[in-house]
């Protein structure tokens, strides 16, 4: 059997499926957290159903990307996930708003289950519910009261859910408004005259069903003074920006003792490998290849989990709703809406699920903009780059309290946020749209987060990224390490026998170094990185650097594992030097300059800021929009930028 | 007079909501002829506004809430 969950935006339907299901979708106090279709299975004693959980709609007339996903799938019952059963998720806390669609959904002629969640919040609020006198009123429909959240209800639930005689209700709610899998109005004018008649129809009922205990009110009047305070004009202003800035002081500090922590364990374990195993090629690409490349990845696991459980917080709060409210103003003038903020925000994590989140900005116009700006927020892959390049080109010094290197993370976030404002409002003039641009929003109840949910989240998304990093990285440190220690034909023997032997004792590192280099020098990826110098030279880098910059084309976090690649097969592999100590002693062959310095440090990091090197964005942006010229413009206006920006930051402060 | 220009707190009475065009959105929130509404804060720089609706809250630009005819009471 096929059951769809149907509801409001934040009526708790991702929560009920998880329950159903079992499974770890994501949950958010924010109206469209959810904005695709996800399906799950629910296994009862007479055999498992396919339970489908949905975006939130507010009527069966959509108006938004996420909720017309709801109306192709309940309009057409020829469609692959037309449901057998519907469980409408309402909020019993606000229920007229939500019976609404209740409505609509029942006349659609499917079996239907009313689930009246968040029954905590209604008796929170003095509502007392008649749940018979409402399944009565409505024809007859079977009303489970639940809470998803601890789960009171649900085995209810699922039992009316999976019962045999649930028959559809006889008379419609509205007559001649729906069919089975044909909505017959397509009028507007029509449908806002019937929505107003359905609205008038349950005022009527309700007045039955809920009864207004006397409380002290105190929920409202609490939930009330919050929102004077956040949303107050400068203090609202302040808070924001005092937010934003304990995540980067987090980001920067509160991890730094864990990834010191992990870093030194990488390097040890590359050390005791070297110790004890026989030497040869095998133990070379474990020690200077995967080993590192690995630390790489993981070392960035304690920045990435303070960062999305920032953001899970901030979501979970419902103060992002109210982010989007006061910085809707802020956002009109760039082509943004109060909407963009929540993509913009996410993007600091990662931009595929920033880019998805897009869904619930109801003009096309504004939804493009925010998609081809949103890339060029800082995401989680790009910290890897900064703090390596911050750490070995900023001095760890301090102006007052501020440490040089946190300032110095925290201007790279705001460039990457004024070159998406900057690239914002020069859209504005490309694109073109006659829609108008409007916000209409539910400013959900502020609540506590739940932090098992939260360690929940955080264990998925920590899993997904060393996961889905951890193949890329693992297998282009390999490959990279075989394309730099062998090279076409003899081409690195020839190099390496021009070398004058040396004469003395003194003489054989120096000879041993030289020799190391020639070879990298003569390799696969050495002569690559030598062909692609002359476009890069005018940036500060060298060819090494190339490489990287090759590497990380298709992902940019495999920055990090490329350098520690390169550096590690490039060098005789000196007994602990970390790989920050490595590249610092890297110097010009010309100028006898330290490679990494300031200019190039930070002409690289202005690169890495603005360049597209996401291949899954570029995936995500063209299924979004469905045309291929919108990624491609992406890519080739952030790749312009950001190599026209390093050339110009390389040119000033060299 | 229309919602955008109600001061904070007034309860006022919907009398109609004006198409524009679009979308039915705001009738699907909640907002239909008939119901007792105030509008209880609004953003910075006066725009958005946010209204109370039976203790649920909406926010809407002023440009919508424009659409929103209402009366004191
Ligand atoms: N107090 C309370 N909170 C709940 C209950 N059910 C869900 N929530 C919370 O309500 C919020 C929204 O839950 P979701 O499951 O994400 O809602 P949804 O309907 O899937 O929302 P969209 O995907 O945005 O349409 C989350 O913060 C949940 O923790 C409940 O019964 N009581
Ligand atoms: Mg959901």
């Amino acid at each position: 059997m096929k059951i769809s969950l149907v509801g409001n935006p934040n009526s708790g339907k991702t929560s009920i499926f998880n329950r159903l299901t079992g499974l770890n979708q994501k949950i958010g106090n924010f109206p469209g957290v959810t904005v695709d279709k996800k399906s799950g299975l629910l296994k009862s004693k007479d055999g498992s159903h396919h339970i489908l959980d949905l975006p939130g709609t507010y009527s069966l007339y959509p108006k938004t990307q996420d909720e017309q996903i709801v109306h192709d799938i309940l309009s057409d019952s020829s469609h692959p996930d037309y449901p057998d059963r519907i469980i409408v998720v309402a909020d019993a806390s606000n229920l007229e708003r939500n019976l609404l669609l209740f409505t609509q959904v029942m006349d659609l002629g499917i079996p239907v289950i009313l689930a009246l969640n968040m029954s905590d919040i209604a008796a929170k609020k003095g509502l007392v519910i008649d749940y018979k006198k409402l399944s009565e009123l409505l024809g007859g429909v079977k009303v489970v009261p639940v809470n998803a959240r601890n789960g009171q209800g649900m085995d209810q639930l699922i039992a009316e859910t999976v019962a045999e005689d649930t028959s559809t209700v006889k008379t419609a709610f509205v007559a001649g408004e729906f069919e089975k899998g044909h909505f017959q109005i397509s009028d507007p004018h029509r449908q806002k005259q019937l929505v107003e008649e359905r609205y008038r129809k349950i005022n009527g009922i309700l007045k039955f069903v809920i009864k207004q205990e006397p409380t002290k009110r105190s929920m409202l009047k609490r939930q009330r003074m919050a929102d004077k305070i956040i949303t107050h004009p400068i203090l609202g202003f302040v808070l924001f920006i005092a937010v934003l800035m304990v995540i980067f002081q987090a980001i920067y500090a509160w991890a730094e003792w864990p990834m010191d922590l992990i870093d030194t364990l990488f390097l040890s374990l590359s050390q005791w490998v070297i110790n004890h195993m026989p030497e040869g090629v095998l133990t070379s690409l474990i020690a200077e290849g995967i080993i590192p490349g690995l630390g790489g990845v993981l070392i960035f696991i304690p920045q990435i989990t303070l960062l999305f459980a920032f953001i899970f917080i901030l979501e979970e709060s419902g103060y992002m709703a109210r982010v989007v409210f006061i910085m809707d103003k802020m956002m009109r003038p760039f082509g943004l809406n109060g909407r963009s903020v929540v993509p913009l925000i996410s993007g600091v994590a990662c931009a595929i699920p920033a880019i998805m989140a897009t869904r619930t900005i109801e003009n096309w116009k504004e939804r493009l903009i925010t998609i081809m700006v949103t890339p060029l927020m800082s995401c989680s892959a790009r910290l890897p780059v900064y703090t390596l390049l911050i750490a070995l080109v900023i001095p760890d010094q301090a102006i007052g309290p501020f440490k040089l290197q946190g300032l110095a993370l925290l201007a790279m976030y705001l460039i990457g946020l004024l070159g998406a404002l900057l690239a914002a409002f020069v859209f504005k003039w490309i694109i073109k749209a006659k829609q108008k641009s409007f916000l209409v929003m539910e400013l959900p109840y502020y609540r506590m987060p739940r932090w098992n949910n939260l360690a929940i989240t955080l264990w998925e998304k920590v899993r997904l990224f060393v996961f889905d990093a951890g193949k890329v990285i693992f297998s282009i440190s390999i490959i990279l390490w075989v394309l730099a220690s062998y090279g076409p034909g003899d081409r690195i023997q020839q190099a390496v026998e021009k070398i004058p032997e040396p004469v003395h004792q003194e003489d054989v590192t120096a000879y041993e170094k030289k020799v190391a280099s020639v070879s990298l020098s003569n390799s696969y990826i050495g002569i690559l990185g030598h062909a692609m110098e002359p476009a890069i030279r005018p940036l500060g880098y060298n060819w090494q650097i190339g490489i990287a910059l090759i590497t990380s084309f298709a992902a940019r976090e495999v920055f990090v594992g490329s350098m520690a690649t390169i550096y590690s097969v490039g060098e005789t592999f000196e007994a602990d030097e970390t790989l920050i100590q490595r590249m610092r002693k890297e110097q010009n062959p010309v100028t006898g300059l330290p490679v990494y310095n300031l200019a190039s440090g930070i002409s690289l990091m202005v690169f890495y800021a603005f360049a597209m090197q996401c291949m899954s964005t570029l995936a995500v942006v063209l299924r979004e929009t469905k045309k291929w010229k919108w990624p491609l413009l992406q890519l080739v206006y952030m790749t312009a930028m950001a190599y026209l920006a390093a050339l110009i930051t390389y040119q000033i402060l060299k | 007079m229309t919602l955008d220009s109600l001061k904070l707190n007034q309860q006022v009475t919907i009398l109609s909501v004006t198409e524009n065009g679009l979308t039915s959105k705001l009738t699907d929130m909640g907002l239909y002829p008939g119901k007792t509404i105030s509008v209880i804060f609004k953003a910075p720089f006066g725009d958005p506004i946010a209204v109370d609706i039976d203790g649920y809250t909406l926010s809407l630009r002023k440009e919508e809430a424009s659409l929103v005819e209402v009366q004191i009471g």
